[in-house]
């Protein structure tokens, strides 16, 4: 009789010097369940997936894999036992075809010495159209959209047997139109019989695809419903303790001056093609215009170059009557650009500095913080506890490391930090990009009141409930142009989804001319 | 379902905070015990006492306050190569030019003494402080620059800046600036102001047997400076700030408005600075001339402390000591035991090597496993779970 459980851990507990991440937690899931694990940032949803994968070691408590007893394993243990992690952030080689990335380390060998190409495009087509995960064998990762480098990865976790699957967070990356591809995969790979842990802060999603759910709070599970029997509400309850609006309420907004102009912006990529043509944009004090679009069209782009990170080529942007175009990234912070970059390890913050340390980039010379060229050490750990309260970073301690936080707190921190700068042009590209519903609660209500203080606000988000929710105006980037323009409200999401995807741009040309004006 | 051994076998270490700042401190003084055991193991194979090599070894470098004094003497240019290395460091660079960049503060400093003969005492000490570090930190920029507007790889560079500075230093010393009626390749010695006082004295009148010959000289007070400052710029000012952001993440550093390639040139300037200083302790301190080919690698070997003292200013002190006890112990041993020369150096890098794994291994332990080594097997129990004998 073979067990019924594939994962049971017990009494799991991992103690870091701050916090505990992990307290005496359990955990079950059945084999061929999808189970979902919910939770607020730092709630230690990631450790316990790290415990399980062997990343991570546990101070106590037992784990047992598909019957096995786990003691102090490593991953290669738990990969050889059929559990196979997609990580947050894709461990794939750029340049390396999607071939070559899955079978790296167990390659098909030919001759004993060399690797098969052949055999190895052989098994990545016959695992992609087994789970209908659709995926060119010989395309180079770096030419990959992120859904689909997603799927690269979950193509190698299987091929290296894996019958249980973590997935942390592998929505947050994806657009509507991939998440619901990623749900078609995932119940394939249920129905053949495997099983899937999956972390995610989106509730609906936990209802649409999940069995069983997994609800965690400062490191205790705090309960373990079926997915059937549950509503958002409740489980939002559940995780936060109390009940969460999850809908923000938003009044009318006095418009102002323009503070933001963009006309006729054109840039070209690293690569040199055209990733912005001839852009025109304007934002009003008192307004959020909100970009929709699948990523890759353009809207990375159109925000660095706002920010003075990527080159126009022609055509100007102005603020508050200002030409920026081309000025140092600094000389447009100065002036009042506030920017939550779209990547947070990558560009949002320092992962060796401190929380303290985090919470001044791009501010350290201001005269708060700086004498005479030396830091206020005082000062800016003042400013790191008021902004930790105000917007409940966890652990409340300045001098975490950033690398230690959970990502969502990541994600809160470089929000905290630029919305404190009190910014004539807020630029925020996916602000709530991993984290909680409490939070995301927050950082809307924040952005709002931002906005009812007169800063223009320019939002990009692949979230579109994000961008309807918030947004004053809607403009829509395909292929490096605004496609289209719509007063907020106006629009339904499959309007927006049919702009997004280039569908509608021959037929319903009226809307492009009217965001042309 | 509870498996036995589970919690016995996991790491403790990371309890709590404070218990992390021991471990920082003791690591690497774990690290050096074991390097010594490791290392009476290499002088045991070739049939010598590793007791009496160990003995020798730290009665030459702790005997009397004649050779303490020495180990400190050794240990400051090593400091301040050290620093050069570990400032570089944390802005992302790898300054490998530390030679020749002391080569050239050291040829800048002679030469700016011998043309002030009359200056006074109290202008000349400053003065040629400063020409040191500029000499060794302009040096240093150029391949900073290079790298910082057209991404040349400053290692290749830096090396590159090596040879020319000895080779240049060599070529102005021998055909232009040679003492007269002279064999020796040096210059003639610089006005007796430029001199940095020797400590005897100083320590002869707190008690201190020290004797006057003692070399040790005020350059290892500057040293000493040299580390607070190095540690100062980092953590206290704008620009160390700015530095540490570019060395962790330079893309984050330029979302946030740091002139990357600027502080880039900056880092590779004060690193060359902290290499120039070397001049305090060799020309002014020491030899009071500049003699080609003085150095023989104080400067490579500043890496290897700055490594050792894992790019941490003090890191950099404690490393540079712990050079000092072997360099200062080694001529001991030379001297009264049989233990070959050459293998006295292979006991010393063997002792460097461990040190710097073992720091590397605490290191990985406290991060909490992420990155270690499993410790214990994964027990695969049978399906009922035998393990529950115990
Ligand atoms: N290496 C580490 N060192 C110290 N603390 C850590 C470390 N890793 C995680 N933590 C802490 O453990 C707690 C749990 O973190 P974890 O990443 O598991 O949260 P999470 O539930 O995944 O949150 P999120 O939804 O934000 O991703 C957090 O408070 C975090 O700060
Ligand atoms: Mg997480």
């Amino acid at each position: 009789m073979p067990e019924q459980n594939a994962v049971e851990m017990r009494g799991v507990t991992k103690r870091y010097p701050r916090v505990v991440a992990c307290d005496c937690v359990d955990l079950d899931v059945r084999r061929g369940e999808i189970h979902a694990i919910i939770g607020e940032n730092g709630a230690g949803k990631s450790t316990l997936m790290k415990i399980l994968y062997g990343m991570v070691r546990p101070d106590e408590g037992s784990i047992r894999l598909n019957g096995t007893s786990l003691i102090g394993h490593a991953p290669s243990d738990s990969i050889k036992l059929g559990l196979g992690m997609v990580h947050q952030h894709f461990m794939l080689i750029d340049p390396f075809t999607v071939a070559e990335n899955v079978v790296l380390g167990i390659e098909p060998v030919r001759a004993g010495l060399l690797v098969d190409g052949q055999a190895a495009r052989e098994r990545v087509e016959r695992l992609s159209s087994e789970y209908g995960l659709a995926l060119d064998p010989d395309e180079r990762i770096e030419n990959l959209s992120v859904g689909l480098e997603q799927r690269a990865e979950i193509v190698k976790v299987l091929y290296r047997g894996a019958d249980i699957l973590i997935l942390d967070e592998p929505t947050g990356v994806l657009t509507p139109q991939e998440v619901a591809e990623l749900f078609l995969v995932l119940r394939s790979l249920r129905q053949s019989g495997r099983t899937i842990i999956f972390i995610t802060h989106k509730l609906n999603e936990v209802i649409e695809l999940a069995d069983r759910v997994t609800v965690m709070r400062d490191g205790r599970v705090t309960g373990v419903v079926s997915a059937s029997e549950t509503t958002p509400g409740e489980l939002a309850r559940m995780m936060v303790g109390r009940d969460v609006l999850l809908r923000v309420e938003r009044g009318e907004a006095t418009q102002g001056e323009p503070v933001l102009a963009v006309s006729k912006l054109s840039a070209v990529g690293r690569k040199g093609a055209h990733v912005l043509d001839q852009v025109n944009l304007e934002i009003r004090s008192g307004e959020i215009l909100g970009i929709a679009g699948v990523q890759g069209n353009g809207q990375t782009e159109l925000v660095d170059v706002i920010t003075g990170l990527h080159a126009a080529s022609s055509g100007n942007v102005m603020l508050s009557g200002t030409d920026i175009t081309n000025r140092r990234p600094r000389v447009i912070r100065d002036m009042g650009v506030a920017h939550v970059p779209e990547d947070r390890l990558a560009r949002g913050l320092v992962p060796e500095f401190t929380v303290a340390e985090n919470l001044v980039l791009g501010n350290q010379h201001h005269a708060e913080y700086c004498h005479h060229g030396l830091i206020d050490v005082v000062k800016i750990e003042e400013h790191a506890r008021e902004l930790i309260a105000e917007h409940d970073l966890r652990p409340a301690d300045p001098s975490v490391r950033a690398s230690h936080l959970s990502g969502g707190n990541q994600q809160k921190l470089i929000v905290a930090r630029e919305f404190d700068s009190d910014p004539a042009l807020l630029v925020a590209s996916q602000p709530t990009r991993g984290v909680d519903i409490g939070a995301i609660e927050f950082v809307h209500t924040s952005i709002l009141k931002m906005r009812d203080a007169g800063a223009a606000v320019l939002l990009v988000s692949a979230e579109l409930s994000e961008i309807m929710t918030l947004s004053d105006r809607i403009a829509v980037m395909y292929g490096g142009r605004i496609v289209a323009e719509f007063e907020g409200g106006t629009v339904t999401e499959e309007d927006l989804g049919c702009y997004m995807t280039g569908a509608a741009n021959d037929s319903r040309g009226q809307a492009t001319a009217e965001g042309a004006a | 379902m509870s498996s036995p051994g589970a919690s016995g076998t996991a790491t403790r270490v990371s309890r709590i905070a404070g218990t992390e700042r021991i471990v920082d401190v003791l690591a690497p003084l774990v690290a050096v015990l074991a390097a010594f055991l490791v290392g009476g193991l290499v002088v045991a194979a070739i049939g010598e006492s590793p007791l009496r090599f160990y003995s020798t070894l730290f009665r030459g470098a702790f005997a009397n306050a004649d050779s303490v004094g020495l180990v400190l003497f050794n240990a400051t240019p090593l400091i301040f190569a050290g620093l050069a290395v570990a400032f570089a460091f944390r802005a992302g660079l790898f300054n490998i030019g530390g030679e020749g960049q002391l080569y050239i503060g050291s040829f800048v400093c002679t030469w700016v003494a011998l043309q002030l003969p009359g200056a006074p005492r109290v202008l000349l000490i400053p003065v040629l402080i400063l020409a040191s570090a500029a000499g060794g930190g302009l040096w240093a920029a150029i391949p900073g620059y290079l790298k910082a507007r057209l991404g040349v790889h400053e290692v290749i560079n830096t090396i590159m800046m090596n040879f020319i500075a000895v080779g240049l230093t060599s070529y102005l010393v021998i055909n232009i600036f040679k003492e007269a009626g002279q064999m020796t390749p040096q210059t003639a010695t610089i006005p007796i102001a430029g001199e940095l006082p020797r400590l005897a004295y100083f320590f002869q009148s707190l008690g201190v047997p020290l004797p006057a010959a003692n070399p040790l000289n005020v350059s290892f007070l500057i040293a000493l400076a040299a580390v607070w400052l190095a540690w100062f710029i980092l953590h206290r000012t704008t620009l160390g700030y700015e530095i540490r952001a570019v060395g962790h993440n330079a893309s984050a550093a330029e979302c946030a408005g740091i002139n990357v390639r600027r502080t880039l040139v900056l880092a590779m300037l004060l690193s060359g600075a902290f290499a120039g200083l070397v001049a305090t302790n060799e020309v002014m301190g020491f030899r009071h001339r500049f003699l080609d080919n003085f150095s023989s690698g104080i400067g490579f070997m500043g890496i290897a402390v700055a490594l050792l003292g894992r790019n941490s200013p003090f890191g950099v002190l404690f490393a540079a000591l712990l050079f000092g006890v072997l360099n200062t112990g080694a001529l001991e041993v030379d001297l009264f035991t049989d233990v070959p020369r050459e293998l006295i150096l292979v006991v010393q890098a063997v002792t460097i090597i461990l040190v710097v794994v073992g720091n590397e291994i605490v290191r990985r332990r406290r991060e909490g496993g992420a990155t270690s080594r499993r410790r214990s097997e994964a027990t695969a129990i049978g399906q009922d779970g035998s393990a529950e004998a115990s």
